[in-house]
């Protein structure tokens, strides 16, 4: 349990990193607002207006931690149909209406509401809101703009496009279909560059930038006229008196029409969906470990929906790749969440004319990319390696969102799914005998170990999963749990992928999460998250080794060490240390190991972000388990970078007589005095006279890496001597 | 509290194939509590039952068992109760059904009826056997209700008899009870100690009624106590089987309404999946 803090201290000593934070995030909700408002057909300064109230709202009354809210990429398709057939006023009535029922949702406790769906349906939804996004802005990033009714024929003129495109006569087009296609790259190709400087501003932002100063040029450099179409500029981004002078009562005339309450239904459904999937995923990311209080953030949302409505912004729901920059830079609280949306009110008050000199083309090829994320063949493949049957789920509820709409999409997603569960266990009395029985029990074993053991009884499935949940929700992380299934006929692959977060979470806050009695339950593919019944369907995969993995057996050899070459989903001597604290370990593969030492060294991949600021990175790292304890601290190269970071509240921690070390190397820990004093003569000459390496302590083990990607097998060498003589140093030091 | 013995033991016999079996544990059970058996065949009396009936029990004659034919014609329901009020019979044994194929047991029709209308206590048993399997562990109720500290000294006075050594007293806490609820650490942090708090308090209670029990009965008995925060009826049931207990014992609901059976809810659970023997005590 945590204990109880000196909150406004602080708050106040983190104030400056989450001012930092809450900056860049800024930079992606400026270009990310404004496309994904024109995405939905609304004027460009609704996203904004949304990003800004939400913020404002949320960080002061929501319930979440790091989290930032703005309008989000799934409720595009919803809006879209929305304003075109409810008219851009009605539309927004039907915003402030979805807000309510949002903080109804939020009152009556629904935040479990996303638990009801499969995993599967709600995938093929976002991959058809994907879909949706894409087919309709590829058009525009191509500068050909086309009307159509049906999603899906967006999709299939794709290709006429991209050949009238090659084809273009006119300066204009060419130069706005160039402007999306040179954004595109840069949204495709920003995370395989790991360039510090380059990496400072997000992507996004580099493309109004770099847009910005194209159209400068022209008019300053060369005196001539933005050669990009008129057509394709943005249009209409008022200066914030206008914005106030436009405040204007909403019209309530003809809500009463079917497609005003369909409109309003789907967007809460979609809000919240997409706002607990996010708080979900961010909770996971959050360094300081803390939950998130969902329901009392859907209040906060809501209420903010409905100011946003009143406001002319759109929907405000908790976004993901936004939280994920939050994270990454430095957030702590929500406070970072109100400064993203005060530094979109300074862009708008002054840079508000600089925004209409973004080509359209730029701002779609961001969104074109978003919906390329969300519908990215990952997903499918995927879904096919946990089984056949979520294919066909996910493309069900595909093609029925596309062809007919949301609602109905999720619908036969759970419907498919039930009836696909109900084919696997040839029994459909399964489920309708057991659903309403109260199948889980938890208690605290009476004995030494306290460990909290919970049985499941008949099926656990989407359908049951929230009663699981529920237990599982009274449990604090750091404790032990056992989960015991071997009382299931039937579990289901939305409850394993819940199951191995909850694994995740606990891992990552000192507790242990087991499960057991999935022995007797087969699945039908190797993937962890495939649904478990009794079955068998022997399966076995013989992989070959790359020339990397023979040069390291070789390599093994050699040195007498042993090689692995086998993934290790769960390397769980990783989880204290302060640099996975924000990322996520997806492996460890290609261990080479020193039969009697405590140093291994492996091939690691791990994520940083998440959806669209997300970046895979694999690395070669250095495991020393000092078998002693020593103080916490993290130690790396000075740069500029690090400058920048000292002003956002970082210290740097001098060593004493060392004016070198402290001049190159960059100190960070919390316990500075036992850092000072761990840091001796012997250390300190060591670090000075070696290659630079990122180490890092974690009080009894170290970790050590050099640049963020894989190691060559001469690299490897190199890091494994390093990490010996280190090793070496700190045994005789202490 | 005075304690109910079990003098006089009712089993419904039909000639089915598990007749051996099912008298096999009503005599045993007859045997244990030194009382006596009343086997009541809802039918047409006639020499050759009889004989079946006397021959299978021949075996426990050296046991000194007391045992007594009942013929009646009739709906079996009414027959049967009407026959263990005759009598005065303290325990009516009832047999399970099992689920096809899979290991699962609910109590049929006939016998739910007469458990939901028997002045006296029930037992149902989900595996007869002609074999003896011991009865090691015995899970019982300690819910906070009147009738509880009887069944707790039933339920050891049971445990004697049938010379178990374990007792498990199980303390069902509605989760109402908790009145905060979990959203985040803080609040999970003030569920944490209520409900620490609650188990205590409830531990105390039981502890409490524990004392009261004679020595000769509580003696060689190893005792414990789970409190456990779940649905009143089922989640002791769910307990008991994966403590993999030999018999659970609870009280007599209070009163059933035709809305008891639509929501189920307490002895409903437990009827309609038998987790092991259960004994219910009027």
């Amino acid at each position: 349990m945590i204990p109880k803090k000196n909150n406004t201290k602080d708050f106040i000593k983190c104030l400056p990193k989450n001012i930092f934070s809450g900056f860049v995030v800024s930079l992606i909700a400026l270009p990310l607002g404004l496309g994904l408002a024109m995405a939905s057909d609304a004027p460009p300064i609704a996203g904004i207006i949304a990003a800004i109230v939400g913020g404002i709202v949320v960080s002061i009354l929501g319930g979440s931690h790091v989290t930032i809210v703005g309008p989000g990429n799934g409720l595009v398709g919803v809006l879209l149909v929305a304003v075109s057939s409810l008219g851009l006023e009605s539309a927004y009535v039907a915003i402030m209406c979805s807000g309510v029922l949002l903080l109804l949702l939020g009152f009556f406790r629904m935040g479990t509401l996303a638990d009801f769906f499969p995993s599967s349906a709600i995938q093929g939804m976002l991959a058809a809101i994907g879909l949706i996004i894409l087919g309709k802005q590829f058009h525009i990033m191509l500068a050909h703009k086309i009307k159509r009714n049906d999603t899906i024929d967006y999709l299939i003129e794709i290709p006429y496009t991209i050949n009238d495109a090659i084809h273009y006569g006119n300066k204009g087009l060419i130069f706005a279909a160039l402007a999306g296609i040179i954004s595109l790259s840069i949204m495709l190709f920003y995370s395989k560059i790991r360039n510090k400087y380059l990496q400072l501003i997000p992507a996004p932002m580099w493309i109004v930038i770099l847009s910005i100063g194209f159209s400068y040029y022209f008019e300053f450099g060369l005196h001539e006229a933005n050669p990009i179409a008129k057509e394709y500029m943005i249009s209409g981004v008022p200066a914030i008196q206008q914005i106030i002078a436009d405040l204007s009562f909403p019209s309530f005339n003809g809500i009463w029409s079917f497609s005003f309450l369909g409109s309003v239904l789907a967007l809460t459904l979609i809000s919240s969906i997409e706002t607990l999937l996010s708080i979900k995923a961010v909770d996971k990311l959050d360094p300081e470990k803390r939950r998130s209080n969902v329901n009392r953030d859907l209040k906060a949302l809501g209420l903010a929906t409905v100011g946003s409505g009143l406001l002319g912004g759109l929907n405000v729901v908790t976004v993901i790749a936004r939280s994920s920059v939050n994270v990454n830079n430095g957030a702590t609280n929500r406070s970072s969440n109100f400064f993203h949306a005060l530094f979109l009110v300074i862009f708008i008050v002054f840079f508000s004319t600089q925004l209409t000199r973004i080509p359209l083309p730029a701002l779609m090829a961001i969104l074109v990319y978003t919906g390329y994320k969300l519908a990215s063949p990952d997903i499918i493949t995927k879904m096919f390696s946990i089984g056949k049957e979520q294919l066909f789920i996910f493309f069900i509820t595909l093609l029925v969102t596309l062809k007919i709409g949301l609602i109905t999409g999720i619908l036969a997603g759970v419907i498919a799914t039930l009836i696909i569960h109900i084919i696997i266990n040839k029994s459909a009395g399964l489920f309708l005998r057991n659903v309403l029985k109260p199948n889980v029990l938890m208690f605290k074993e009476y004995d030494d170990t306290h460990t909290f053991y919970v049985s499941v009884k008949h099926f656990c499935s989407f359908l049951n999963y929230f009663r699981l949940k529920k237990q599982l929700d009274t449990v604090p992380e750091d404790q032990d749990v056992i989960v015991d299934f071997s009382l299931c006929e039937f579990v289901d692959d939305t409850v394993m992928e819940n199951i191995h977060n909850y694994q995740e979470l606990f891992a990552k806050r000192g507790g242990h999460f087991d499960v057991i009695g999935l022995d007797k339950l087969d699945t039908a593919s190797e993937h962890p998250f495939a649904l478990r019944r009794i079955l068998t369907v022997p399966k076995i995969i013989k992989k070959n080794l790359t020339r990397r993995q023979t040069s390291m057996e070789v390599l093994a050899e050699d040195y007498n060490l042993t090689y692995n070459s086998k993934k290790d989903k769960a390397p769980s001597f990783l989880n204290n240390f302060l640099f996975f604290n924000t990322k996520k370990i997806n492996h460890i593969y290609n261990e080479l190991s020193h039969k009697n030492s405590d140093i291994s060294l492996f091939d690691i991949e791990f994520s940083e972000g998440e959806f669209i600021a997300k970046e895979v990175i694999r690395t070669t790292m250095l495991h020393i388990d000092l078998k002693q304890s020593i103080p916490e601290f993290t130690l790396d190269r000075e740069g500029f970078l690090e400058k920048v970071y000292a002003f956002a509240g970082f210290k740097d921690i001098p060593i004493e007589n060392h004016s070198d070390f402290s001049n190159r190397f960059y100190l960070l820990g919390e316990n500075e005095t036992g850092i000072a004093k761990f840091f001796n003569d012997d250390i300190t000459r060591f670090f000075e006279s070696n290659p630079y390496y990122h180490v890092e302590s974690n009080g009894n083990a170290l970790l050590i890496f050099g640049r963020e990607r894989l190691a060559s097998v001469k690299e490897i060498k190199a890091l494994f001597d390093f990490g010996k003589r280190l090793n070496e140093v700190i045994k005789t030091s202490l | 509290m005075s304690l109910k013995h079990f003098d006089s033991i009712g089993i419904g016999v039909a000639f089915s194939p598990n007749l051996k079996a099912n008298l096999f544990e009503a005599a045993r059970l007859s045997v244990f509590f030194k009382a006596k058996l009343f086997l009541i065949h809802v039918g047409e009396a006639s020499e050759e039952k009889a004989k079946t009936l006397h021959s299978t029990l021949k075996i426990f004659e050296k046991d000194n068992i007391d045992y007594e034919l009942v013929f009646k014609t009739g709906n079996p329901v009414d027959v049967i109760l009407s026959i263990s009020e005759e009598n005065n019979i303290d325990l009516l044994i009832l047999g399970a059904v099992q689920r096809e194929r899979i290991l699962k047991y609910y109590v049929g029709s006939i016998a739910r009826k007469i458990t939901r209308q028997a002045k006296c206590s029930v037992l149902l048993l989900i595996k007869p056997s002609i074999d003896r399997i011991p009865c090691d562990h015995i899970v019982v109720n300690g819910l906070k209700d009147p009738k509880t500290e009887q069944t707790i000294l039933s339920a050891f006075y049971v445990a004697k008899k049938l010379k178990a050594n374990t007792v498990t007293i199980v303390e069902e806490i509605n989760q109402d009870e908790v009145s905060v609820k979990v959203n985040d650490d803080k609040s999970l942090r003030k569920v944490t100690i209520l409900k620490e708090r609650i188990e205590h308090r409830e531990n105390s209670r039981v502890k409490d009624v524990i004392s009261h029990i004679p020595e000769k009965y509580a003696k060689d008995i190893a005792i414990k106590l789970q409190p456990i925060f779940g649905k009143k009826g089922y989640s002791i049931g769910h307990y008991a089987q994966i403590s993999r207990a030999d018999l659970l014992i609870m009280n007599a609901p209070s009163k059933m309404t035709f809305w008891d059976r639509l929501f189920p809810h307490d002895i409903e659970h437990i009827l309609t999946e038998l987790p092991t023997d259960v004994l219910i005590l009027q």
